[in-house]
């Protein structure tokens, strides 16, 4: 079957965000990118099926300005066959990303779309949820585990509670959570052969999908901050000071 | 505004996080409809129907419902939904689950984990992380929103007198089956509504040891959490997990042992009204957000504070 990878790309985990000194939005200009660790957790999901002989085909598909296809490297480096990028603002929001991933799945024709369950910049947790919903597929969010099963794929939910079992039929849409694997580096040789790897480019337009806003971002701004506060030295201090300083216990 | 909110429950009992929802919903409008969808809820949907500031319960019974899957649920809320101004449910994983799949049915773009109302179509949320906040509004004509269910007080059960109405099932196909589950079954508070919590991070070195935090917990009368690189290492089941995209906690006293306090982990307890940390290396980024510091080995600290806290204050 052929599986469809959606990706993002965001600001590096590792960086500290800055809020524009205008509250309009988060800096993005000279800031380290990388591809969202769930999207990473995404496509090895789906080299590991392919490399179990479950998979023919890997397709990532990205939302965004053209620096995008840098993700889509990575991703292809990773071992993914080939990419589309749909190049539309990167603020597009969730549910025209929904959209535009749904009108991809249906030229592309996958069994199975894989996508992180949420991206670490908008912490929305919508996209692969409405995708589904669109499509009227069956979801399987926040998964830990995945096993194809026939006309099934049976997955792992990490809920509030603890874990879930769900049998989806085929097709469906999963997202992926942090312990369904550990995403491998992309050798050398590798990112070389990324290089000659295909990558359309298309348009919503193109696409006759309509991605208009339906919110505005009034205002972005940092949270109150928290001081440091002060340093003990003993059990008894700290209980002396939980109990009558702060009064908590 | 009319407003309906999603109850997230078991069948017999709501999940603490609808009760915030209600009293997120009550600060938008004053006419509040509650929706509780499964199989065997009439006791449940009596109780709720005594929820200070509810007018409406909807019920209804159906076993395609009980399991909570959003490809049945989902068309049964869209019907429901033009009636309505808002619709809200708990940013749990139930509702995180749901909600947006009825957004996408109803063609509207849904507001995640908001934090603060500021009108009826304007809302405060975190993101990155928690990092900044985003001030929102939506031009929808129907409100699909989530609700960090720790930025508002739980609604009390007794006072209202809502009347109960049944609505119908809606036919949906079958997509996909519930086959199971393993709850994490404990005796202390449930993370997101504990006062109290003592988590543990990678420092602890195994899940025995979290045996030292579960004394300190029950003296306390504490939930007991951990940090994603506990969970990850297997000390401890998923459902411990505090962070950006684990639980979000507010309790009035965290206590963070062996967390050194990566970005993630603070997202989901910053907010604490009071935070300890207690870690070997003074270096660690949690110092910087703590009340109170205590550099120090955890494996001679957590008796140690055991046995302070059981003498007298």
């Amino acid at each position: 079957m052929k599986v469809l990878v959606p990706i993002k790309r965001v600001i590096d985990a590792n960086i500290k965000i800055r809020v524009k000194s205008d509250s309009s939005a988060v800096e993005l200009n000279n800031v380290k990118m990388a591809m969202n660790p769930f999207c990473e957790i995404a496509v090895e999901e789906a080299i590991r099926l392919r490399e179990a002989g479950l998979v023919e085909e890997i397709i990532l598909v990205t939302i965004g300005a053209p620096q995008c296809q840098e993700t889509i490297r990575t991703g292809l480096a990773m071992g993914a066959d080939r990419g589309v990028l749909v190049e539309a603002d990167n603020d597009t929001e969730p549910l025209g990303v929904a959209k535009l991933i749904h009108a991809i799945t249906l030229r592309e024709n996958p069994r199975l779309v894989l996508l992180g369950k949420q991206a670490i910049d908008g912490d929305n947790n919508q996209t692969g949820q409405m995708l589904a919903g669109l499509l009227g597929w069956s979801i399987g969010s926040f998964i830990s585990k995945l096993e194809v099963d026939g006309d099934n794929v049976n997955v792992v939910r990490e809920v509030d509670g603890g874990l879930e079992k769900v049998a989806l039929s085929l097709p469906a849409v999963a997202t992926v959570d942090l312990r369904l694997n550990e995403p491998r580096y992309a050798s050398l040789p590798n990112i070389m052969k990324a290089k000659k790897k295909p990558i359309d480019v298309l348009t919503p337009e193109e696409l006759g999908v309509d991605v208009s806003r339906r919110t505005r971002v009034v205002n972005v701004e940092e949270p109150p901050g928290r001081d440091a506060g002060v340093q003990v030295s003993s059990a008894e201090e700290l209980v002396d000071k939980l109990r009558n300083e702060a009064k908590v216990i | 505004m009319s407003i309906l909110v999603i109850a997230e429950h078991d069948g017999k009992e709501l999940r603490s996080g609808t009760l915030n929802t209600i009293t997120a919903a009550g600060q938008i409008g004053s006419d509040i409809s509650v929706l509780i969808a499964g199989n065997d809820c009439s006791s449940l949907s009596n109780t709720c129907a005594t929820i200070d500031g509810v007018s409406q319960v909807l019920v209804v019974n159906d076993p395609m419902y009980q399991h909570d899957l959003p490809e049945n649920l989902a068309p049964l809320i869209k019907s429901l939904a033009n009636d309505y101004s808002h619709v809200l449910a708990p940013a749990s994983t139930y509702g995180k689950n749901l909600l947006p799949r009825v957004a996408a049915l109803l063609d509207v773009q849904q507001i995640s984990d908001i934090s603060a109302i500021l009108s009826k179509d304007t809302f405060v949320r975190p993101i990155y992380a928690g990092n900044a906040l985003a001030t929102v509004q939506s031009n929808d004509a129907i409100k699909l929103i989530t609700v960090r269910t720790t930025a508002f007080e739980a609604a009390t059960i007794q006072g209202g007198s809502a009347s109960v109405v049944e609505v119908p099932s809606i036919d949906c196909e079958t997509l996909s089956t519930f086959l199971g589950e393993e709850l994490t079954s404990t005796e202390r508070p449930e993370l997101t509504s504990a006062s109290i919590i003592i988590s543990g991070g990678r420092g602890m070195q195994s899940g025995e040891n979290f045996s030292m935090l579960e004394q300190v917990a029950d003296q306390l009368g504490a939930a007991v959490g951990a940090s994603r690189a506990a969970v990850d290492a297997g000390y401890v089941p998923n459902d411990y997990q505090v962070g950006q995209t684990g639980k979000v906690v507010a309790p009035d006293l965290y206590i963070a042992v062996g967390i050194s306090g990566a970005i993630q982990h603070l997202a989901g307890m910053k907010d604490s009204k009071v935070i300890v940390a207690i870690n070997k290396d003074e270096e660690a980024p949690i110092f910087q957000i703590a009340d109170y510091g205590w550099v120090t080995d955890l494996f001679s600290a957590m008796p140690a504070l055991a046995a302070a806290l059981d003498t007298d204050p």
